[in-house]
Protein backbone atom coordinates (compact mmCIF):
# COMPACT_ATOMS: atom_id res chain seq x y z
CA UNK A 1 0.00 0.00 0.00
CA UNK A 2 2.98 2.75 1.02
CA UNK A 3 4.35 1.93 -2.48
CA UNK A 4 1.06 2.31 -4.04
CA UNK A 5 1.38 5.66 -2.28
CA UNK A 6 4.75 6.59 -3.58
CA UNK A 7 3.89 5.93 -7.10
CA UNK A 8 0.78 7.56 -7.03
CA UNK A 9 3.03 10.24 -5.55
CA UNK A 10 5.57 10.07 -8.15
CA UNK A 11 2.90 10.34 -11.12
CA UNK A 12 1.34 13.58 -9.46
CA UNK A 13 4.79 15.29 -9.85
CA UNK A 14 5.78 14.08 -13.02
CA UNK A 15 2.41 15.53 -14.39
CA UNK A 16 2.76 18.74 -11.92
CA UNK A 17 6.70 18.83 -13.81
CA UNK A 18 4.97 18.34 -17.52
CA UNK A 19 2.18 21.33 -16.91
CA UNK A 20 4.19 23.97 -18.43
CA UNK A 21 4.02 22.20 -21.64
CA UNK A 22 0.36 23.00 -21.58
CA UNK A 23 0.28 25.82 -19.67
CA UNK A 24 2.78 28.24 -21.03
CA UNK A 25 0.84 31.24 -21.28
CA UNK A 26 2.62 33.69 -18.44
CA UNK A 27 -0.26 34.59 -16.96
CA UNK A 28 -1.53 30.62 -16.73
CA UNK A 29 1.78 29.83 -15.03
CA UNK A 30 1.54 32.48 -12.89
CA UNK A 31 -1.47 31.01 -11.78
CA UNK A 32 0.09 27.83 -11.23
CA UNK A 33 3.24 29.44 -9.13
CA UNK A 34 1.16 30.83 -6.90
CA UNK A 35 -0.72 27.50 -6.11
CA UNK A 36 2.22 26.28 -5.19
CA UNK A 37 3.02 29.24 -3.09
CA UNK A 38 -0.13 28.59 -1.40
CA UNK A 39 0.37 24.85 -0.61
CA UNK A 40 3.60 25.55 1.00
CA UNK A 41 1.52 27.72 3.34
CA UNK A 42 -1.32 25.72 3.46
CA UNK A 43 0.89 22.77 4.35
CA UNK A 44 2.52 24.71 6.77
CA UNK A 45 -0.93 26.14 8.35
CA UNK A 46 -2.42 22.49 8.27
CA UNK A 47 -0.03 21.13 10.65
CA UNK A 48 -1.13 23.28 13.23
CA UNK A 49 -4.81 23.80 12.47
CA UNK A 50 -5.18 19.91 10.91
CA UNK A 51 -3.22 17.96 13.60
CA UNK A 52 -2.61 20.11 16.87
CA UNK A 53 -6.01 21.32 16.63
CA UNK A 54 -4.83 25.03 17.06
CA UNK A 55 -6.13 27.75 14.87
CA UNK A 56 -3.61 30.33 13.65
CA UNK A 57 -5.26 33.29 12.38
CA UNK A 58 -2.10 35.03 11.79
CA UNK A 59 -0.32 32.84 9.86
CA UNK A 60 0.37 35.74 6.96
CA UNK A 61 2.34 37.28 9.75
CA UNK A 62 5.54 34.42 9.34
CA UNK A 63 5.26 34.24 5.64
CA UNK A 64 5.37 38.20 5.73
CA UNK A 65 7.98 37.94 7.50
CA UNK A 66 9.90 35.40 5.59
CA UNK A 67 9.44 37.83 2.85
CA UNK A 68 10.60 40.90 4.29
CA UNK A 69 13.93 38.77 6.00
CA UNK A 70 15.14 37.56 2.26
CA UNK A 71 14.23 40.61 0.54
CA UNK A 72 16.00 42.58 3.37
CA UNK A 73 19.11 41.20 3.55
CA UNK A 74 19.50 40.26 -0.50
CA UNK A 75 18.65 44.16 -0.90
CA UNK A 76 20.30 45.97 1.74
CA UNK A 77 23.15 43.34 3.07
CA UNK A 78 23.32 42.38 -0.36
CA UNK A 79 23.52 38.23 1.05
CA UNK A 80 22.91 35.62 -1.82
CA UNK A 81 19.28 35.50 -2.55
CA UNK A 82 19.61 32.01 -0.83
CA UNK A 83 20.99 32.91 2.30
CA UNK A 84 18.18 34.99 2.54
CA UNK A 85 16.17 31.78 1.54
CA UNK A 86 17.71 30.29 4.99
CA UNK A 87 16.94 33.13 6.89
CA UNK A 88 12.90 33.17 5.55
CA UNK A 89 12.81 29.81 7.00
CA UNK A 90 14.92 30.21 10.28
CA UNK A 91 13.34 33.59 11.40
CA UNK A 92 9.44 33.64 10.65
CA UNK A 93 10.76 29.79 12.82
CA UNK A 94 12.18 31.65 15.53
CA UNK A 95 8.76 34.08 15.71
CA UNK A 96 6.48 30.74 15.81
CA UNK A 97 8.57 29.23 18.68
CA UNK A 98 8.30 32.55 20.69
CA UNK A 99 4.16 32.62 19.56
CA UNK A 100 4.19 28.67 20.82
CA UNK A 101 6.20 29.76 24.02
CA UNK A 102 3.89 32.40 24.70
CA UNK A 103 0.76 30.45 24.22
CA UNK A 104 1.73 27.87 26.53
CA UNK A 105 -1.52 27.44 27.96
CA UNK A 106 -3.34 29.46 26.08
CA UNK A 107 -5.47 26.77 23.61
CA UNK A 108 -8.49 27.67 21.18
CA UNK A 109 -10.26 31.50 20.77
CA UNK A 110 -7.34 32.38 23.08
CA UNK A 111 -4.79 31.30 20.52
CA UNK A 112 -6.35 32.19 17.75
CA UNK A 113 -6.83 35.97 19.73
CA UNK A 114 -2.89 35.69 20.42
CA UNK A 115 -2.27 34.87 16.92
CA UNK A 116 -4.20 37.43 15.01
CA UNK A 117 -2.79 40.18 17.61
CA UNK A 118 0.62 38.90 16.91
CA UNK A 119 0.02 38.94 13.27
CA UNK A 120 -1.22 43.16 13.69
CA UNK A 121 1.60 43.79 15.50
CA UNK A 122 3.81 42.71 12.59
CA UNK A 123 1.94 44.11 10.13
CA UNK A 124 2.35 47.58 11.68
CA UNK A 125 5.77 47.94 12.10
CA UNK A 126 5.99 46.54 8.62
CA UNK A 127 4.52 50.35 7.77
CA UNK A 128 5.84 52.22 9.88
CA UNK A 129 9.39 51.29 10.51
CA UNK A 130 10.32 53.50 7.53
CA UNK A 131 14.17 53.35 7.89
CA UNK A 132 14.02 49.53 7.77
CA UNK A 133 11.24 48.42 5.64
CA UNK A 134 10.63 51.75 3.34
CA UNK A 135 7.27 51.64 4.99
CA UNK A 136 3.91 51.68 2.32
CA UNK A 137 6.31 51.91 -0.19
CA UNK A 138 8.09 48.53 0.19
CA UNK A 139 11.50 47.01 -1.33
CA UNK A 140 11.64 46.90 -4.94
CA UNK A 141 14.88 45.23 -6.53
CA UNK A 142 14.61 42.29 -4.76
CA UNK A 143 17.66 40.00 -6.59
CA UNK A 144 16.19 36.72 -8.63
CA UNK A 145 17.33 33.54 -7.35
CA UNK A 146 20.10 31.58 -9.24
CA UNK A 147 21.41 28.31 -9.38
CA UNK A 148 25.33 28.56 -9.78
CA UNK A 149 26.72 24.93 -10.52
CA UNK A 150 30.69 25.24 -10.17
CA UNK A 151 31.55 24.16 -14.33
CA UNK A 152 28.01 24.70 -15.05
CA UNK A 153 26.63 27.93 -16.98
CA UNK A 154 24.57 29.87 -14.20
CA UNK A 155 20.82 29.06 -14.52
CA UNK A 156 18.79 32.27 -13.74
CA UNK A 157 15.65 31.31 -12.06
CA UNK A 158 14.44 35.04 -13.61
CA UNK A 159 11.48 33.35 -16.01
CA UNK A 160 8.45 32.37 -14.56
CA UNK A 161 8.86 28.91 -16.34
CA UNK A 162 12.12 28.17 -14.10
CA UNK A 163 10.90 29.28 -11.33
CA UNK A 164 7.87 27.33 -11.37
CA UNK A 165 9.95 24.12 -10.82
CA UNK A 166 11.32 25.54 -7.62
CA UNK A 167 8.10 26.37 -6.23
CA UNK A 168 7.16 22.58 -7.79
CA UNK A 169 10.63 21.34 -5.79
CA UNK A 170 8.89 23.54 -2.13
CA UNK A 171 5.95 21.84 -2.61
CA UNK A 172 7.28 18.41 -2.43
CA UNK A 173 10.10 19.25 0.08
CA UNK A 174 7.03 20.84 2.44
CA UNK A 175 4.42 18.20 1.98
CA UNK A 176 7.54 15.45 2.99
CA UNK A 177 8.33 17.47 5.59
CA UNK A 178 4.71 17.13 6.80
CA UNK A 179 4.47 13.23 5.95
CA UNK A 180 7.71 12.27 8.15
CA UNK A 181 6.59 14.62 11.16
CA UNK A 182 2.70 12.90 10.77
CA UNK A 183 4.38 9.03 10.44
CA UNK A 184 6.32 9.28 13.55
CA UNK A 185 5.51 9.55 17.12
CA UNK A 186 5.71 13.50 17.21
CA UNK A 187 2.83 13.16 14.57
CA UNK A 188 0.63 11.10 16.86
CA UNK A 189 1.94 13.00 19.93
CA UNK A 190 -0.04 16.24 17.54
CA UNK A 191 -2.87 14.50 16.88
CA UNK A 192 -3.03 13.34 20.81
CA UNK A 193 -3.43 17.05 22.17
CA UNK A 194 -6.10 17.56 19.36
CA UNK A 195 -8.03 14.73 20.31
CA UNK A 196 -7.99 14.61 24.22
CA UNK A 197 -4.78 16.67 25.50
CA UNK A 198 -5.17 15.51 29.50
CA UNK A 199 -5.35 12.29 28.41
CA UNK A 200 -1.86 12.84 26.27
CA UNK A 201 -0.41 14.59 29.02
CA UNK A 202 -1.44 11.46 31.49
CA UNK A 203 0.69 9.14 29.50
CA UNK A 204 4.11 11.82 29.38
CA UNK A 205 3.43 13.85 25.89
CA UNK A 206 4.84 16.99 26.27
CA UNK A 207 1.54 19.23 25.39
CA UNK A 208 3.73 22.34 25.31
CA UNK A 209 6.73 21.32 23.94
CA UNK A 210 4.77 19.45 20.44
CA UNK A 211 2.68 22.77 20.25
CA UNK A 212 5.82 24.99 20.10
CA UNK A 213 7.15 22.52 18.14
CA UNK A 214 4.83 22.19 15.75
CA UNK A 215 4.21 25.83 15.52
CA UNK A 216 8.05 26.70 14.90
CA UNK A 217 8.16 24.27 11.85
CA UNK A 218 4.74 25.40 10.68
CA UNK A 219 5.97 28.89 11.02
CA UNK A 220 9.14 28.25 9.44
CA UNK A 221 7.04 26.95 6.04
CA UNK A 222 5.20 29.78 6.27
CA UNK A 223 8.21 31.54 5.74
CA UNK A 224 9.83 29.53 3.06
CA UNK A 225 7.08 30.10 1.03
CA UNK A 226 7.31 34.42 1.92
CA UNK A 227 11.05 33.95 1.06
CA UNK A 228 10.22 32.14 -2.45
CA UNK A 229 6.73 34.84 -2.93
CA UNK A 230 9.67 37.60 -2.54
CA UNK A 231 11.97 36.58 -4.94
CA UNK A 232 9.31 35.87 -7.53
CA UNK A 233 7.45 39.00 -7.63
CA UNK A 234 11.09 40.96 -6.55
CA UNK A 235 8.88 43.30 -4.85
CA UNK A 236 8.03 43.20 -1.11
CA UNK A 237 4.88 45.50 0.40
CA UNK A 238 3.13 45.88 3.90
CA UNK A 239 0.44 44.10 1.51
CA UNK A 240 1.96 40.73 2.45
CA UNK A 241 0.55 40.85 5.67
CA UNK A 242 -3.15 41.02 4.65
CA UNK A 243 -4.89 39.18 6.79
CA UNK A 244 -7.09 37.99 3.35
CA UNK A 245 -3.80 35.81 3.26
CA UNK A 246 -4.66 34.08 6.02
CA UNK A 247 -8.17 33.39 5.58
CA UNK A 248 -7.30 32.27 1.99
CA UNK A 249 -5.04 29.49 3.89
CA UNK A 250 -7.72 28.89 5.68
CA UNK A 251 -9.94 28.28 3.49
CA UNK A 252 -7.88 25.69 1.81
CA UNK A 253 -6.69 23.57 4.48
CA UNK A 254 -10.03 23.23 5.60
CA UNK A 255 -11.73 22.59 2.06
CA UNK A 256 -9.20 20.64 0.80
CA UNK A 257 -9.44 18.50 4.27
CA UNK A 258 -7.97 19.33 7.38
CA UNK A 259 -5.66 16.99 9.29
CA UNK A 260 -4.81 15.07 5.78
CA UNK A 261 -1.75 15.51 4.23
CA UNK A 262 -2.82 15.80 0.20
CA UNK A 263 -5.82 18.26 1.51
CA UNK A 264 -3.98 21.22 1.24
CA UNK A 265 -2.41 20.90 -1.27
CA UNK A 266 -5.56 20.03 -3.76
CA UNK A 267 -7.42 23.04 -1.60
CA UNK A 268 -4.16 25.62 -2.41
CA UNK A 269 -4.52 24.32 -6.47
CA UNK A 270 -8.40 24.34 -6.75
CA UNK A 271 -8.67 27.83 -4.57
CA UNK A 272 -5.60 29.64 -6.27
CA UNK A 273 -7.34 28.18 -10.28
CA UNK A 274 -10.74 29.13 -9.31
CA UNK A 275 -11.11 32.50 -9.04
CA UNK A 276 -9.01 32.98 -12.12
CA UNK A 277 -11.21 30.50 -14.05
CA UNK A 278 -14.14 32.40 -12.95
CA UNK A 279 -12.66 35.59 -13.68
CA UNK A 280 -11.77 34.17 -17.13
CA UNK A 281 -16.16 32.86 -17.74
CA UNK A 282 -17.43 35.44 -16.31
CA UNK A 283 -17.64 39.54 -15.35
CA UNK A 284 -15.86 40.72 -12.23
CA UNK A 285 -19.40 41.00 -10.04
CA UNK A 286 -20.18 37.33 -11.12
CA UNK A 287 -16.58 36.14 -10.11
CA UNK A 288 -16.43 36.28 -6.54
CA UNK A 289 -20.00 35.75 -5.52
CA UNK A 290 -19.77 32.05 -7.68
CA UNK A 291 -16.40 31.55 -5.49
CA UNK A 292 -18.79 31.89 -2.53
CA UNK A 293 -21.68 30.23 -3.17
CA UNK A 294 -19.16 27.19 -4.77
CA UNK A 295 -16.92 27.27 -1.12
CA UNK A 296 -20.17 27.10 0.87
CA UNK A 297 -21.32 24.37 -1.54
CA UNK A 298 -18.12 22.51 -1.03
CA UNK A 299 -18.36 23.16 3.03
CA UNK A 300 -22.23 21.53 2.83
CA UNK A 301 -21.75 18.61 0.77
CA UNK A 302 -18.07 17.64 2.06
CA UNK A 303 -17.67 19.23 5.61
CA UNK A 304 -14.84 17.33 6.23
CA UNK A 305 -13.39 18.71 3.36
CA UNK A 306 -12.71 17.69 -0.35
CA UNK A 307 -10.04 14.98 -0.11
CA UNK A 308 -11.46 12.58 2.93
CA UNK A 309 -15.17 12.88 0.86
CA UNK A 310 -13.00 11.20 -2.26
CA UNK A 311 -10.89 9.04 -0.14
CA UNK A 312 -14.26 7.50 1.53
CA UNK A 313 -15.90 7.42 -2.17
CA UNK A 314 -13.22 5.56 -3.48
CA UNK A 315 -13.28 3.03 -0.08
CA UNK A 316 -16.95 2.15 -0.51
CA UNK A 317 -16.35 1.12 -4.04
CA UNK B 1 17.60 6.51 36.36
CA UNK B 2 18.52 4.69 39.09
CA UNK B 3 15.82 3.32 41.23
CA UNK B 4 15.86 4.19 44.45
CA UNK B 5 16.08 0.98 47.31
CA UNK B 6 14.22 0.45 50.30
CA UNK B 7 12.51 3.27 51.92
CA UNK B 8 12.41 5.26 49.48
CA UNK B 9 10.60 3.29 46.73
CA UNK B 10 6.84 3.63 46.37
CA UNK B 11 4.86 6.58 47.10
CA UNK B 12 4.33 9.23 50.11
CA UNK B 13 2.16 11.23 50.18
CA UNK B 14 2.25 13.57 53.36
CA UNK B 15 -0.39 15.54 55.20
CA UNK B 16 -1.96 16.70 50.99
CA UNK B 17 -4.50 19.42 51.99
CA UNK B 18 -7.15 21.02 49.30
CA UNK B 19 -9.25 23.46 49.82
CA UNK B 20 -11.74 25.09 47.13
CA UNK B 21 -12.92 27.88 48.94
CA UNK B 22 -14.23 26.93 52.03
CA UNK B 23 -14.51 23.51 51.26
CA UNK B 24 -11.59 21.44 52.32
CA UNK B 25 -11.95 18.25 49.87
CA UNK B 26 -8.37 17.03 51.46
CA UNK B 27 -7.88 18.19 55.08
CA UNK B 28 -4.61 16.71 55.59
CA UNK B 29 -3.62 12.90 54.20
CA UNK B 30 -0.96 10.85 54.92
CA UNK B 31 0.01 7.27 53.48
CA UNK B 32 2.44 5.31 51.84
CA UNK B 33 2.17 2.88 48.53
CA UNK B 34 5.00 0.48 48.67
CA UNK B 35 5.58 -1.71 45.09
CA UNK B 36 3.56 -4.52 44.36
CA UNK B 37 -0.45 -5.34 45.43
CA UNK B 38 -3.47 -3.52 44.85
CA UNK B 39 -4.16 -0.59 47.52
CA UNK B 40 -7.57 0.61 47.19
CA UNK B 41 -8.42 3.89 48.28
CA UNK B 42 -12.43 4.18 48.95
CA UNK B 43 -15.45 6.43 51.09
CA UNK B 44 -18.24 7.91 50.27
CA UNK B 45 -18.75 10.41 47.38
CA UNK B 46 -17.22 13.69 48.39
CA UNK B 47 -14.70 12.40 50.33
CA UNK B 48 -11.77 13.58 47.92
CA UNK B 49 -10.56 10.31 46.00
CA UNK B 50 -10.41 11.83 42.71
CA UNK B 51 -8.83 14.74 44.26
CA UNK B 52 -5.44 12.87 46.01
CA UNK B 53 -5.53 11.10 42.59
CA UNK B 54 -5.19 14.75 40.83
CA UNK B 55 -2.48 16.04 43.17
CA UNK B 56 -0.50 13.23 43.10
CA UNK B 57 -0.20 12.71 38.84
CA UNK B 58 0.13 16.65 38.92
CA UNK B 59 -3.41 17.55 37.78
CA UNK B 60 -4.13 19.38 40.70
CA UNK B 61 -1.64 21.72 42.71
CA UNK B 62 -2.20 20.97 46.49
CA UNK B 63 -2.83 23.30 48.98
CA UNK B 64 -0.73 22.03 51.37
CA UNK B 65 1.33 18.63 51.42
CA UNK B 66 4.01 16.65 49.28
CA UNK B 67 4.00 13.97 47.04
CA UNK B 68 6.69 11.63 46.55
CA UNK B 69 7.36 8.94 44.23
CA UNK B 70 10.52 6.82 43.89
CA UNK B 71 12.44 8.93 46.41
CA UNK B 72 11.68 12.06 44.74
CA UNK B 73 9.56 15.41 45.28
CA UNK B 74 7.12 15.37 42.60
CA UNK B 75 4.90 18.28 44.16
CA UNK B 76 3.88 20.56 41.36
CA UNK B 77 5.36 18.79 38.60
CA UNK B 78 3.47 18.51 35.42
CA UNK B 79 1.66 15.46 34.44
CA UNK B 80 3.61 14.51 31.08
CA UNK B 81 7.02 14.16 34.46
CA UNK B 82 5.06 12.26 36.41
CA UNK B 83 4.20 10.03 33.91
CA UNK B 84 7.83 9.35 33.11
CA UNK B 85 8.36 8.47 36.36
CA UNK B 86 6.16 5.33 35.96
CA UNK B 87 2.94 6.97 37.70
CA UNK B 88 0.11 6.98 34.95
CA UNK B 89 -3.53 7.57 36.28
CA UNK B 90 -6.64 6.79 34.31
CA UNK B 91 -9.85 8.81 34.64
CA UNK B 92 -13.41 8.52 36.16
CA UNK B 93 -14.94 10.07 33.06
CA UNK B 94 -13.91 7.66 29.92
CA UNK B 95 -11.38 9.54 28.26
CA UNK B 96 -10.07 7.29 25.27
CA UNK B 97 -8.59 9.79 21.62
CA UNK B 98 -12.53 9.00 20.47
CA UNK B 99 -11.14 9.58 16.45
CA UNK B 100 -8.30 7.45 16.40
CA UNK B 101 -8.75 3.60 16.16
CA UNK B 102 -8.00 1.28 19.08
CA UNK B 103 -4.94 0.96 17.93
CA UNK B 104 -3.49 4.76 17.56
CA UNK B 105 -4.99 5.06 20.91
CA UNK B 106 -2.77 1.90 22.57
CA UNK B 107 0.59 3.78 20.11
CA UNK B 108 -0.28 6.96 21.52
CA UNK B 109 0.05 5.66 24.78
CA UNK B 110 3.49 4.12 24.37
CA UNK B 111 4.55 7.85 23.40
CA UNK B 112 7.59 7.37 25.96
CA UNK B 113 8.70 4.12 24.62
CA UNK B 114 9.29 5.92 21.71
CA UNK B 115 12.48 8.05 21.26
CA UNK B 116 12.41 9.64 17.77
CA UNK B 117 12.84 13.16 18.03
CA UNK B 118 12.32 15.58 15.25
CA UNK B 119 15.78 15.44 13.73
CA UNK B 120 15.43 11.64 13.05
CA UNK B 121 11.68 12.40 12.04
CA UNK B 122 12.96 14.06 9.27
CA UNK B 123 16.07 12.61 8.45
CA UNK B 124 16.42 9.35 9.12
CA UNK B 125 13.46 7.04 7.76
CA UNK B 126 14.86 3.42 8.50
CA UNK B 127 15.16 4.79 12.45
CA UNK B 128 11.57 5.98 12.51
CA UNK B 129 10.04 2.54 10.33
CA UNK B 130 12.00 0.30 12.88
CA UNK B 131 10.89 2.19 15.80
CA UNK B 132 7.28 2.17 14.55
CA UNK B 133 7.28 -1.60 14.12
CA UNK B 134 8.60 -2.05 17.44
CA UNK B 135 5.80 -0.13 18.81
CA UNK B 136 3.00 -1.69 16.70
CA UNK B 137 4.05 -4.76 18.32
CA UNK B 138 4.32 -3.60 21.86
CA UNK B 139 0.89 -2.07 21.28
CA UNK B 140 -0.63 -5.16 20.19
CA UNK B 141 0.88 -6.99 23.03
CA UNK B 142 -1.14 -4.69 25.28
CA UNK B 143 -4.35 -5.21 23.05
CA UNK B 144 -4.31 -8.83 23.74
CA UNK B 145 -3.32 -8.73 27.44
CA UNK B 146 -6.64 -6.61 27.87
CA UNK B 147 -8.86 -8.60 25.18
CA UNK B 148 -9.63 -6.04 22.49
CA UNK B 149 -7.22 -7.47 20.34
CA UNK B 150 -10.14 -8.16 17.44
CA UNK B 151 -11.20 -4.56 18.00
CA UNK B 152 -7.98 -3.05 16.96
CA UNK B 153 -8.96 -1.28 13.52
CA UNK B 154 -12.19 0.15 14.79
CA UNK B 155 -12.50 3.78 15.85
CA UNK B 156 -12.24 4.25 19.60
CA UNK B 157 -15.98 6.04 19.40
CA UNK B 158 -17.29 3.38 18.14
CA UNK B 159 -16.94 1.04 20.94
CA UNK B 160 -19.24 -0.11 23.41
CA UNK B 161 -19.06 1.95 27.02
CA UNK B 162 -17.25 -1.06 28.36
CA UNK B 163 -14.89 -1.69 25.75
CA UNK B 164 -14.24 2.00 25.59
CA UNK B 165 -13.21 1.60 29.35
CA UNK B 166 -10.59 -1.18 28.60
CA UNK B 167 -8.72 1.26 25.67
CA UNK B 168 -8.65 3.39 28.84
CA UNK B 169 -6.74 0.83 30.66
CA UNK B 170 -4.83 -0.17 27.46
CA UNK B 171 -3.82 3.25 26.52
CA UNK B 172 -2.55 3.80 30.46
CA UNK B 173 -0.72 0.14 30.79
CA UNK B 174 1.09 0.98 27.17
CA UNK B 175 2.95 3.90 29.03
CA UNK B 176 4.61 1.26 31.05
CA UNK B 177 3.53 2.34 34.59
CA UNK B 178 5.03 1.01 37.87
CA UNK B 179 2.11 2.32 39.83
CA UNK B 180 -0.98 2.92 37.88
CA UNK B 181 -3.94 4.92 39.50
CA UNK B 182 -7.43 3.59 38.42
CA UNK B 183 -10.38 5.91 39.12
CA UNK B 184 -13.23 3.65 38.47
CA UNK B 185 -12.31 1.45 36.33
CA UNK B 186 -15.42 -0.29 36.89
CA UNK B 187 -18.24 2.10 36.74
CA UNK B 188 -21.30 1.98 34.39
CA UNK B 189 -19.56 -1.94 33.52
CA UNK B 190 -22.41 -4.84 33.30
CA UNK B 191 -21.78 -7.23 36.15
CA UNK B 192 -20.08 -9.73 33.58
CA UNK B 193 -17.68 -6.81 32.37
CA UNK B 194 -17.27 -5.50 36.33
CA UNK B 195 -15.79 -9.64 37.15
CA UNK B 196 -13.41 -9.37 33.68
CA UNK B 197 -12.40 -6.05 34.89
CA UNK B 198 -11.29 -7.56 38.62
CA UNK B 199 -9.82 -10.13 37.09
CA UNK B 200 -7.73 -8.00 34.74
CA UNK B 201 -6.67 -5.72 37.08
CA UNK B 202 -5.33 -8.65 39.53
CA UNK B 203 -3.23 -9.85 36.25
CA UNK B 204 -1.91 -6.37 36.01
CA UNK B 205 -0.84 -6.09 39.56
CA UNK B 206 0.97 -9.76 38.99
CA UNK B 207 2.69 -8.62 36.06
CA UNK B 208 4.51 -5.97 38.94
CA UNK B 209 2.34 -3.47 38.09
CA UNK B 210 1.71 -1.92 41.84
CA UNK B 211 -2.25 -0.90 41.61
CA UNK B 212 -3.99 2.36 43.70
CA UNK B 213 -7.46 1.40 42.40
CA UNK B 214 -10.31 4.15 43.69
CA UNK B 215 -13.71 2.19 43.20
CA UNK B 216 -17.02 1.85 44.31
CA UNK B 217 -18.18 -1.26 43.58
CA UNK B 218 -17.55 -3.30 47.21
CA UNK B 219 -17.81 -6.92 46.33
CA UNK B 220 -14.89 -5.40 43.56
CA UNK B 221 -12.77 -3.93 45.93
CA UNK B 222 -12.78 -6.31 48.74
CA UNK B 223 -12.20 -9.41 46.27
CA UNK B 224 -9.15 -7.99 44.47
CA UNK B 225 -7.49 -5.45 47.20
CA UNK B 226 -3.97 -6.16 49.69
CA UNK B 227 -5.16 -2.86 51.15
CA UNK B 228 -8.24 -0.42 51.69
CA UNK B 229 -7.07 2.84 52.96
CA UNK B 230 -10.62 4.65 53.58
CA UNK B 231 -11.27 8.51 53.32
CA UNK B 232 -14.29 10.32 54.50
CA UNK B 233 -14.59 14.06 54.77
CA UNK B 234 -10.70 14.56 53.66
CA UNK B 235 -9.43 12.38 56.26
CA UNK B 236 -7.70 9.07 56.40
CA UNK B 237 -10.46 6.89 58.99
CA UNK B 238 -9.01 3.72 58.43
CA UNK B 239 -6.04 1.74 56.84
CA UNK B 240 -5.80 -2.24 56.57
CA UNK B 241 -6.93 -5.26 55.05
CA UNK B 242 -10.09 -6.31 53.38
CA UNK B 243 -11.55 -7.91 56.61
CA UNK B 244 -9.47 -5.07 59.02
CA UNK B 245 -11.57 -2.05 57.05
CA UNK B 246 -14.90 -3.96 56.84
CA UNK B 247 -14.85 -4.48 61.05
CA UNK B 248 -13.95 -0.98 61.41
CA UNK B 249 -16.75 0.79 63.20
CA UNK B 250 -15.60 4.48 61.84
CA UNK B 251 -15.83 3.22 58.38
CA UNK B 252 -19.48 1.04 59.05
CA UNK B 253 -20.45 4.82 60.09
CA UNK B 254 -18.70 6.75 57.42
CA UNK B 255 -20.93 4.37 55.24
CA UNK B 256 -24.29 3.53 56.92
CA UNK B 257 -24.18 7.46 58.22
CA UNK B 258 -25.49 8.75 61.81
CA UNK B 259 -27.99 11.60 61.43
CA UNK B 260 -25.13 14.15 60.50
CA UNK B 261 -22.40 12.70 58.80
CA UNK B 262 -23.73 12.08 54.92
CA UNK B 263 -21.69 13.14 52.58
Amino acid sequence: MRRAAAARGAVIVVAAALAPLVVWNPYQLHTLIMAGIFAVLALSLNLLLGYTGQLSLGHAAFFGIGAYASALLSVKLEWSPWLGMLAAIVVPGLAGWGIGRLALKLRGAYFVLLTISFAGVISLVSVNWMDLTNGPLGIPGVPALAIALPGLPELSLRTKGAFYYLVLAAVVLAYLVCRRIIASRIGRALVALRENETLAESVGIDGTFYLVLAAAISAAMAGAAGGLYAHYTRFVSPEVFLFTYTVTMVIMVVAGGKGTLAGPVVGAVIFTVLPEALRALTSWQWQMLLYGILLIATLFFMPNGIVPALAARVARR
Amino acid sequence: MSVPSGADQGLDVGDLAMRFGGVAALAGVSFSVRAGGVTSLIGPNGAGKTTAFNIITGFQAPTAGRVAYAGRAITGWRPCRIAALGLVRTFQKTSVFPALSVLENVLTGLHLRGAVGIGAALLRRRRVAEEERRLRGEALGVLEFVGLAARRDESASDLSYGEQRLVELAIGLAARPRLLLLDEPASGMTPAEKAATAALVRRICESGVTVLLVEHDMRMVMGISDRVLVLNHGRLIADGTPAEVQRDPDVIRAYLGTSHAAA
